[in-house]
Order: structure tokens, then sequence, then C-alpha cells
């Protein structure tokens, strides 16, 4: 049943491709939704089969250039599928609704609508195929389609730009893992991912590292790990708020997925592997953390964001593999499920925060936050929502943040109590690295959330109003829904988890799981209190209504200090918000400012702006390209705009191209006989 | 649930004694303990005024707040005697329940739109930020030390035998103390007595809550100091009966009280770009405090 299907799966995905050139602008839409819609379906289906059932397995015996074409579901795999099918549902009812806005550009439209479906088969795909090279085709597909999704506004340069950039970046994660690929196949003569074992056990410990470290900086570009993060805060608010989402969400994710798969059939020193991947995860973390507090874009805010939570899940990761290296079976479990379940967890609060980030773009036409204020009272749906991923995101109870947080710091204060001295160290700085994460996030998220939303209006900005229709509303309610569900019912994914990770186990020990079972069990205790503390707060405010209903309230205007001629200018602005911050965190960061002060008798207009750079982005890409770019410059010459002279090139190359083996040939032959001489 | 009704007791107190001690030491008589209590009371029988400006989250966050350090004192022990919430890692959901009473309290202080509220809510969440990792360590240093999980497990599995423990405790009450002054915006860090807006911290955040929830909010501070004091006082009880615990609990309650009044006598306020490098001391003395346990339990290489 399983082979079946995939195979409709994928069909359904190629007969909508040929349909949509022959449709109108209208029936497209609808089409996408219901092509998706059929497809989740369908998918979500097999997945839940395969965590009732156990893996489907079965192969296709493919051509001369693959080989055959084993496709496996297991529960990572099935794990996956659910991620990304829950994103790509809420976001394609989103999206539709969000690209109403652009319906005076159907062509635009059309190509966009066939690279949604084009993306959501890739990702699908991804996560079932174990053939090396068609999992870098379908790796491919999945970048260019994101590319056309994110460049949809293409007539803006700096979308373009971002969009360039990220389809470089793409290529670069591609050939990190062709190279990785290639050398799995040559050593071990196959193109199936369990090689990878084969290798790992048949070569030296050196080149397994190395190897694994080319498959985790190929899978960290898509990722989005520090120092490769820098496509994803440029490419983030270029594409379309929902693209945006599931771009946060589950594309990103990927590079999860690949890191988590490869961990899965590698087998070498788990350990060094382990404090590699834990101390990446902590700067990854830190890093984006940091950067995201100082942006004033609300969507490149949510991206940096986003490099954050990657740094939580990778933290996971690294104490689940650290847990496979001190064959200490709860760490296995606890790092592990963490990741998963903050990869889901993730996948959920920052697509609500993109698309209600979507609708205050359409709302106000501008990102700026500075330009924002006071939206809660004209677009509440928004604005609740968005403070519900805030809460969650900052992993504060009782949102599902701080389930897969909960879990995490289990894993790691239970990790304490085993090990070495390094072992310990290690874990203790990852407890501070996650506690300042969890505090900065709170900062960053006052500061979105109470600029953006509360207030008054800073600027006078041209208002949309119609944005908050029910179809836009409702596929965000039903995320927003399902956060308060697993952070007041964390175990309805217990099982899920359990079968996933007992996957990693080479024999998977019943008592373990028998004593994670217990921590799990005191997850439910966590979820309960939960409700327990949202009832308090009702209590409470209940008793506050009955106490003060009788009382006299007045309304006046804000108490500015017995000044009365107050002014929404006068506001704290998210520069101001965040300045002691800024003054403490900028020996780190690379922060310029912009200030005219006022001075004279008669002072003019005065202004101050502040613009934080990425120095990693300035170290490792900018400046590099510009060396890159100067070297180049010396061969200008070349380019003369003459069409005769580039034909000349071609006659060279092509003349080279032949003669070079002969003549190299007739070299070596010299070669040799001066050697005989 | 022992804990809780003691805390409550305390609470009623508790900023009495600061506020008497303080008199006392400028040579003034001062007012009863129960004072600033009366004055909660008197604010809870009163009307308010609300800001134009504001929307629900004005009104909710008070009770929130409130609610979530109500959440936060359930799960303190008293000595043998588990807090009425206990589980394993429950510290963690301790350190977070806060957080969100002061997430929703920051967002009430931009609600109102007004400059001097965003002043006081940009530095309350960057010193609470400031304060976090000290209280993760202090608790993992003790969960290595008792190799327990939970407040209750740590606290009664506390062996007072070798003198290393009560200096471990000794240190662990002087960060607690100043966590306690720094969360609840007191002297060193911030003076609730002054009148100059620009220097507030707290004080300047709820400029404009008035009537029951300024009430409720003065409540809740008087409650964090008698959380944290309760927090200090269980290094100490250990599994003494109630007899002892009970009285140790409230001499020490009071020694904290009068020692913050006498700390606020004869200190002067930081300038405020001082203040994180204050607040980073907590940090370092928490990791004297971790490599002290390692130190103890043979660990260090």
């Amino acid at each position: 049943m399983g082979k079946n299907l995939v195979e409709l799966f994928n069909l359904i995905a190629i007969a909508a491709l040929m349909g949509i050139p022959f449709m109108k602008t209208k029936g497209r839409g609808i089409l996408t939704l219901a092509v998706i819609t059929v497809q989740i379906a369908i998918i979500s289906t097999l997945a839940f089969s395969v965590f009732a059932n156990g893996l489907v397995e079965y192969s296709y015996t493919g051509s001369w250039a693959t080989g055959e074409i084993p496709v496996r579901i297991d529960y990572l795999s099935a794990w996956f599928i659910l991620v990304i099918s829950f994103t790509f549902l809420t976001g394609a009812w989103y999206g539709l609704q969000y690209m109403k806005k652009y319906a005076d550009q159907p062509d635009n439209l059309a190509l966009h609508a066939a690279a949604f479906i084009l993306l959501y088969t890739s990702l699908i795909d991804i996560c079932v195929v174990q053939n090396s090279i068609v999992m870098l085709v379908v790796w491919e597909i999945m970048a260019l389609s994101s590319f056309v999704l994110v460049i949809f506004e293409h007539y803006k340069s700096a979308t373009l730009k971002a969009g360039i950039n990220f389809l470089i970046q793409s290529h670069v994660c591609i050939l990190f893992l062709t190279i990785a690929f290639m050398w799995v196949k040559v050593k071990t003569g196959t193109f199936d991912f369990n090689g990878i074992t084969t290798f790992t056990s048949s070569q030296p410990k050196i080149a397994s590292l190395a190897l694994f470290l080319f498959f985790f900086s190929g899978f960290a570009i898509k990722a989005g790990f520090v120092p490769f993060h820098t496509w994803l805060p440029l490419a983030h608010p270029a594409a379309p708020a929902h693209i945006s989402g599931i771009m946060s969400g589950v594309i990103i994710k990927m590079g999860i997925y690949g890191i988590l798969r490869i961990l899965m059939v590698i087998k070498t020193d788990m350990v060094t592997i382990g404090y590699f991947i834990l101390l990446v995860s902590v700067i990854t973390g830190l890093y984006g953390v940091m950067l995201a507090i100082v942006q004033h874009n609300l969507k490149k805010l949510l991206a940096y964001h986003s490099i954050e939570n990657i740094g939580i899940i990778g933290i996971g990761i690294g104490l689940g593999t650290l847990g496979l290296g001190y064959h200490n079976q709860l760490l296995v479990f606890a790092g592990f499920g963490g990741a998963l379940l903050h990869v889901l967890n993730h996948s959920l609060f920052k697509s609500l925060l993109f698309f209600s980030a979507g609708n205050v773009y359409q709302f106000g036409h501008t990102m700026n936050i500075e330009s924002l204020g006071g939206l809660i009272r004209k677009m509440p749906h928004s604005g609740y929502l968005f403070l519900i991923g805030s809460l969650a995101i900052c992993g504060l109870p009782p949102f599902n943040g701080f389930i897969s947080e909960f879990f995490i710091y289990n894993g790691l204060f239970r990790g304490l109590a085993t090990g070495n001295f390094v072992f310990i160290l290690a874990i203790l700085f990852t407890i501070l690295g996650l506690v300042i994460i969890g505090g900065l996030a709170l900062i960053c998220f006052t500061k979105a959330f109470g600029i953006v939303f509360l207030g008054a209006p800073r600027t006078e900005i041209p208002e949309d109003h119609d944005i908050e229709n029910k179809l836009r509303v409702w596929p965000m309610y039903g995320i927003g829904l399902f956060i308060v569900v697993i952070g007041i019912f964390p175990l309805i994914f217990n099982t899920l988890l359990i079968k996933v990770v007992s996957r990693y186990l080479p024999v998977s020990d019943p008592r373990v799981q028998l004593q994670f079972g217990e921590t799990l069990g005191k997850l439910t205790i966590v979820g309960w209190y939960s409700l327990g503390f949202i009832t308090l707060i009702l209590i409470f405010y209940f008793l506050r209504h009955l106490i003060t209903r009788k009382r006299m309230v007045s309304q006046e205007a804000t108490w500015g200090c017995a000044y009365p001629c107050t002014t929404p200018k006068m506001q704290y602005t998210a520069s101001s918000f965040i300045r002691s911050y800024r003054k403490l965190a900028e020996p780190i960061l690379s922060i310029k400012k912009e200030k005219r002060e006022a001075n004279g008798l008669y002072p003019q207009h005065i202004m101050q702006r502040t613009h934080a750079h990425d120095k990693i982005e300035i170290w490792l890409i900018d400046k590099p390209l510009l060396m890159i770019r100067k070297v180049l410059n010396s061969f200008v010459f070349l380019q003369n705009g003459n069409i005769q002279a580039y034909i000349l090139y071609g006659f060279v190359f092509v003349g080279l191209a032949i003669l070079l083996p002969p003549l190299v040939e007739k070299i070596v032959v010299i070669i040799k006989f001066l050697n005989q001489l | 649930m022992v804990s809780l009704l003691l805390i409550l007791i305390m609470s009623l107190f508790f900023s009495g004694i600061i506020i008497r001690t303080k008199s006392i030491m400028s040579g003034r008589k001062g007012p009863g303990i129960f004072q600033p209590m009366l004055d909660i009371f008197r604010l809870w029988k009163k009307g308010s005024v609300v800001s134009t400006t504001t929307s629900f989250i004005f009104q909710i966050a008070p009770t929130a707040y409130f609610a979530s350090v109500i959440m936060a004192v359930l799960m303190i022990p008293h000595g043998s005697n588990p807090g009425f919430i206990s589980f394993e890692g429950d510290f963690i959901m301790f350190a977070y329940i806060l957080a969100f009473g002061k997430f929703l309290m920051i967002i009430s202080a931009l609600d109102t739109g007004s400059s001097f509220e965003g002043m006081g809510a940009s530095r309350e969440a960057l010193f609470s930020m400031l304060v976090e990792p000290a209280f993760f360590i202090l608790l993992g240093s003790f969960a290595l030390f008792t190799g327990q999980n939970s407040f209750h497990d740590i606290f009664s599995s506390l062996h007072y035998g070798s003198q290393i423990s009560y200096l471990l405790g000794g240190l662990a009450s002087f960060v607690l103390v100043l966590i306690a002054m720094i969360e609840n915006s007191r002297m060193p860090l911030d003076d609730p007595k002054t009148h100059l807006e620009l220097t507030m911290i707290h004080e300047v955040m709820i400029l404009d809550n008035s009537g029951f929830d300024l009430g409720v909010i003065l409540y809740t501070t008087n409650l964090k100091f008698a959380m944290y004091g309760a927090l200090i006082s269980n290094f100490f009880i250990g599994m003494l009966p109630f007899e002892i615990s009970i009285p140790m609990f409230f001499s020490i309650q009071i020694v904290f009280a009068v020692a913050v009044g006498i700390i606020e006598s004869f200190m002067a306020r930081f300038r405020m770009g001082h203040n994180p490098q204050f607040v980073f001391i907590l940090t370092s003395v928490s990791l004297l405090i971790f490599f002290g346990v390692l130190l103890v339990l043979g660990k260090f290489v």
C-alpha cells in the first residue's frame, strides 16, 4: 500500500502541474489548494500507518546512472512528513488569501502556484528516498522551487538580490552534499544511504569524521547553523509571508532531517561529533538571538529567531549524540526527543508568527517596527495570535515551546549527574547558553510585540483594512490551538517520539524505555500544571472582576508625569527599548550609528539611526567576495562586448579542449624519453 | 501546603520590617510593620484610572503577574515537607513561570505608550535576563551536589554534616538575596523611593496602574520577597521537625528583611550603566559554587 500511496502522491503533483497552464487565476489558486490538501491527506495516512504498522520499504530498479533506488519510510521520515504536511496545510490556506492582494499579476501567480506544489512534493520525497543521486536531484528541485517562491516580488531589487544569494548558498550546500555522497560511492560502490554505514566501518576514524563534517556543513547551510546562516535573514523578509512561514517552519528543518538521518547511519566516534554539534549549536543559538534583538525589520527579526531555534534543536541533537557516544540511553531519549519535539513546535509558532507578520505587512505596508504601533486595536486576531506565538517561542508555559525546552533541560540536568569533568563542563555551558538564549528571546519578543501591537501608532501609515477575514484567520487559529494543546497535553506525541528515537539505539534497553516513560509521565504533570496555571489566572481575573465591578473606572490619557501635551512621538521606540542591551552587546555585534544632534541657538531637525550588521556575514561573505571581485576585475578586458571576440574565445576553448589530451600525452612521452637517457 | 501558608503570612509584614529597619537606621521611629499591607488594603478598596491608549493586556497583566508568583510559591517546599507542586525539574518551571509574569508586566508597560514606562520595561527585561543564569547555575550546582532534580529532593537530601555544605548554603543565600533584590528592583540596582522617573526600573513600569491593580502589584512584590526568603530558609532547615523549622523559617526571613533594610540604608544606588556588571558578579559567584561542588565531589580534574 505504501508504494501506491507514494506514487499516487507524486502523480497528483505531476497532473496538477500539467493542468496549471490551462486554468484561470482563480481556478489555479483553488486547484493548488485542493491538490495540496489531497496530497497531505494521502501522505499523512501513509505516515500514520507507518507509525501504526511499521516501516514501509521497497525499491525501484533504477537506471545505470542511479543504481537501485530504495524507498524507505521509517519513523524519522514519517515524523518529518507530518510536520511538513501540517505547516503546508495551514500555509496553503493562509497563502491563498494572502496572494489575493496580488491578483493583478496572473502569470507570476501561476508560477508561484506551480512552484508551491513542486516544493511540497520535493520536500516529502526527500524524506522518503534513500538513494543519494535521486536525493540530490530532489534536493535541487527543492532549492529551485523555493527560489522561485522567494522571488515572487522580483520587481523589487532587494528581493531579487536576496533570492540570488539564497540560490547560490543553496548550491554551495548541494556541492558539499555531492562531494560527501561521491566519496561514499567511490569507497563503497553504492548510492544507497546504507553505504555510509559500510564506509564508516571500513574506513579509518579520521575519514569518517571528515565525511561527517562534509555532510554537516552541507546540511548546516540549509538549516542555518552559524556561520552558514547568512542567507536566512535575507531570504525570509523577501518572500511572501506564507513562504517565509513555510521556509522557517519546514525548509530549514530539512537540514535538521539530513543531520538526523546521517547520525542514524554513520557509525563513528559519536563523542567528538556530539561535542562538536553542541558547541556549534550553542553558538548558533546565542548569535541568532543576539542579532535578532537589534533588528528593526519584523520579518528579519523572526528570521534571526529561526537561527536561534535551530540552535536549540541542535543542542538537543548534540546531547543525544553524546548519549550515543557515552552509552547513556536516557540522554539519547531526552536529547533526540527534545530536538524532534522542538522541530514540530518551532514549525508551529514560527509559521504563526510569520503569518501574523504577513497580516501586519499587508495592513501597514511596512515591516519597519519603528513606524508601527497600536495595531492590537486595529487587528485584534493577528495581535493576540502573535502574542501566543511570542510566548511560545520564548519557551514560556503553558505553551508548547516550554515543553520541548523542558525536555532538553531535563536531559541536561540529568546529564550533570553522570559523566566526567569535560562532559559536566560542556553541560554547564550548554545550560548557561540555553538560559541566556531564553532571557534574550524574552527581550526580543517583548520588544517585537510591545512596539508593533501596543501603544499608539508611531507614524501615519496608509492602512489597508479588510485584512482579517475569516478565511485568513482560521488557519492561524488552528496553529494557535495546536500550540496550546501541545502545551497542556505534551504526551500526545509520546509514542511517536519513543518510536523515532529508539531507532537510534542498536539495542533498546526496555528498562531505559521504562525510565524514559517515567520522565515522559512527568511531562504529563507539567501539562496539568500548565492547565492549572491558566485556571489560576482565570480565577484571579474573575475575582478581580467581581471586586472591581462596582468601582469607579475613569478613562484618562496616559500619565506623562504631569506633562499634558503628550504625543505618540514621545513613546519608547524599539531602538530605545533595546538601548541598554545594545550598549552591552556592542563589542560582539557591529552596529553603525548615524546621528545628527541638536546644536546652535535654533536646533534643526535631529535624527539618530542604527544599523546592525552581521559580523560573520561581513567576514565570511562580503570581504571574500570583494577580494574575488578585485582579482576577477583584472580580466574584465575579456568582456569587451564584441561578438567576434566571444566566438574567438569559444574556438580557443574548444581547440584547447581537443588538443590538450594529445598534447599532455606527447609531453609524457618526451619526459619518459628524457628519463631513459 | 505548609510553605504556602508560611509565605503568605510572611508576606504580610515583610516590607514593613524593611521600612521599619530603614527608619530606625535613619534615627526615626517609623510606621508599624503592617503599615505597607494596610496601604495595600486601602488601594484594593479604591477605584481606578485607566489610560485610553491601553488594551486588554493592561487589564490582565497584574492578575497574571500575581498568578505567576502564586504558582511559583506553590512549588517551594518547607524542609522535608514538599510544596503543593513538586516534580522532577520543577525549578525549571519555577523560573519560566516567573518569566511569564514578567513578560506580561513588560508588555503592559509598553501598552500605555508612555516613554517613562517603556524605559522601565526595557531595564526590567535586561536585568531579569541577566539574573536568570545565576539562578540556573545555582540550582544546577545543588542538583549536582545532591544528585536530585527537584526543589524538595534537593533540599531534603542536603546533609548538613560537613562544613562544606554550610559554606555552599551561605554562598547560595548570598546569591539568592541579591537575586531577590534585583527581581524586586531594590537598592543597589534601583531605588524604589526615588522621585525621578528616569532612574527607576520597576516603579516606573507601573506608573499608570492604579487602584486594585496597583495594590495587587505591590502585594506581589512582598510575596516575591517572602518567596525568596523561603528558598533561602530551605538551605538551612533540612529535615528538622516543625517545632524547630517554623521558628527558624521566620527568623531567617526577618534576618533577610533586616539585611535588606540595612543594605538600603547604607548603600547608594549604582549608576544605571554599572548595573549589568554588578549582575554578572552573581553569575560568577554561582559558577564558584558550581566548581566548589565539583571539588567536593572529586570530579574536578
